[in-house]
């Protein structure tokens, strides 16, 4: 059956309800949302209808430039890591036996699916004084007494790279898995060593795959809203943890609403520049 | 050093690091006394049993399952005639609604928990149960319109052409030809948003917080009040949960295609 243009009003009707259901239930959603941003705080209630620029003119505040440098500072470290673990394992998990592939897929798309509560739960005890890491070091009589190891930065680090590498691993998957099987062979039969081949070969094939990746990574860990909040200190917060904060526990919906417009905006930007990426990717291929 | 040493080594790191967390949960879930205590001290099954008799943990479990199988559901209901919509008809401006059900999948999440924070305070529905199943719905129509998609383009259009110059017509051929194709697709799609909202925090918790436990709340309520061996079973029970049905969907359709394509995006 050939694609053809709707005609008649019963053409167009099945895309009556979800088209409705997205409009109500999602734009009219994010719409409100950033009204809100220029409404006031109300005390009593959610908020007052008004219109001012006090929700924004909060951030250019000393604590606000620090939550926000330090949450894209985590956000690229997490993004760093993340593809610097996840590249080489990729790589190798695309060369496996399918068998071995769907085992290590199913795998890690539990983990991905993990809530961020669970998580959080998980690495505070395996971080924790009388149930962790340390334990074990102690029983192998390579430490002599358990002490906990958190809260701290690298608890918080630790955490995110843990719940963003899946995410990570799922993004490289189908990229490198389309990946040219010869350019290795090639780089083999001319007598290259496995290792070199990688570096030299595989690494700057993948290279606007590796920065887009890098960008979604970013993106993601930005998103994060509970691992600092569980696994570090008040310094340790980001933008996200701020945002749910200010919402539920200070009841100041107004300055929620502001933090999350802005960060909706830093967001889309860098999603515009993963585009951006992509574009000049398919006009090299 | 040979290319198999380097990738087993490299797999049993990531391997460990992945599993670590889960295997000490494990490990104190089993604990035979409440303490939080690892190796584990005695064994027993008891904290798994508290999950189904404990009232105020099953009750959480039953509002659990009970959300994301109706946002689930709801999620699919919406991205059915939607791609079978850009399926069928040559609409380029169809794509919009594409666009808005990938968009806050993309997005930090905490910017659609506000979103709908903000929209059910100022309807006045803040609260109602029924609003966290439309909000997870709407967050999760991202997964059964990508696997959707994926589906209706692997249907081979001369099947449908041929059922066509029989005679039969546009809700023949949907019925007899296109769902019975994509079925395995529409299920997939189904589970990956159930799995989610089953372990999805921060959009109940901006939605229903304050008048209905999830089980994903529950553990973060009862966190605060200190440890009971319970929020440990729950996890482990998740993630078994999870791969229980991931493998499901890896036995049955094809689970390296429809990755491939979930993070392909819109492509």
């Amino acid at each position: 059956m050939r694609r053809e243009p709707p005609r008649s009003l019963a053409d167009y009707a099945p895309i009556a309800f979800p088209a409705i259901m997205l409009l109500v239930f999602f734009v009219i959603p994010f719409s409100t949302m950033i009204a809100v941003s220029f409404f006031r705080r109300d005390p009593a209630g959610f908020y007052s209808r008004d219109f001012i620029f006090d929700n924004y003119e909060r951030f250019l505040s000393a604590f606000f430039g620090g939550v926000l440098s330090f949450s894209i500072m985590l956000a690229i470290v997490v993004a760093i890591i993340c593809v610097i673990l996840a590249f080489p394992f990729t790589w190798l998990l695309s060369q496996a036996s399918r068998r071995v592939q769907i085992v290590w897929l199913v795998a890690i798309l539990s983990v991905l699916s993990l809530s961020e509560v669970i998580i959080g739960f998980a690495w505070t005890t395996l971080f924790s004084r009388t149930a962790g890491l340390t334990n074990i070091l102690v029983w192998l009589g390579l430490m002599s007494e358990p002490h906990a190891l958190m809260p701290n930065f690298g608890a918080v680090l630790t955490g995110m790279v843990y719940q963003a590498l899946p995410y990570t691993i799922l993004v490289l998957y189908p990229a490198i898995v389309r990946l040219d099987p010869t350019l290795m062979e090639a780089a083999r039969t001319l007598g290259s060593s496995p290792l070199r081949s990688f570096f030299n070969v595989i690494v700057p094939a993948m290279r606007s795959t590796i920065t887009a990746t890098l960008i979604m990574v970013f993106v993601f860990a930005l998103g994060s809203y509970l691992l600092p909040q569980m696994l570090g200190r008040p310094q340790h917060w980001t933008l996200s943890v701020l945002i749910t904060d200010q919402a539920i526990y200070q009841s100041n919906m107004p300055f929620a609403a502001a933090m999350a417009v802005f960060l909706v905006l830093m967001s889309l930007a860098f999603v515009g520049l993963t585009l951006l990426v992509g574009a000049r990717k398919g006009a090299e291929a | 050093m040979s290319a198999t040493a380097l990738r087993r080594i490299i797999f049993t790191f990531v391997g460990i690091f992945l599993a670590a967390p889960l295997v000490v949960v494990a490990g104190v879930s089993v604990n035979e006394k409440q303490a939080l205590t690892f190796p584990p001290q005695g064994f027993s099954f008891n904290w798994y049993q508290q999950i189904f008799t404990d009232d105020s943990w099953r009750a959480a479990l039953i509002n659990s399952v009970t959300l994301a199988a109706a946002s689930a559901a709801l999620a699919v209901l919406m991205a059915l005639p939607l791609s079978w919509f850009l399926w069928r008809r040559i609409a380029p401006w169809a794509n919009v609604f594409r666009l808005l059900g990938v968009a806050p999948f993309i997005l930090p999440p905490v910017i659609t928990a506000l979103g709908f924070l903000t929209f059910w305070a100022t309807i006045g529905a803040y609260g109602q149960p029924w609003t966290a199943a439309i909000s997870h719905a709407i967050f999760f129509i991202t997964l059964p319109l990508v696997t959707l998609s994926l589906g209706f383009a692997s249907i081979d259009r001369s099947l449908v052409e041929a059922a066509a110059t029989m005679g039969a017509n546009d809700r023949t051929i949907l019925r007899t030809v296109v769902l019975p194709l994509i079925l395995p697709y529409l299920i997939s799609g189904f589970a990956f948003a159930f799995v989610l909202s089953l372990n999805e925090y921060i959009i109940a918790y901006m939605t229903v917080g304050f008048t209905m436990e999830t089980l994903p709340i529950k553990i973060f309520n009862a966190l605060r009040y200190g440890y009971t061996p319970t929020m440990a079973s729950v996890s482990i029970f998740f993630v078994v949960l999870a791969a229980i049905i991931f493998s499901l969907i890896a036995r049955f359709g094809d689970l390296p295609k429809l990755l491939g394509a979930l993070s392909g995006g819109d492509k």
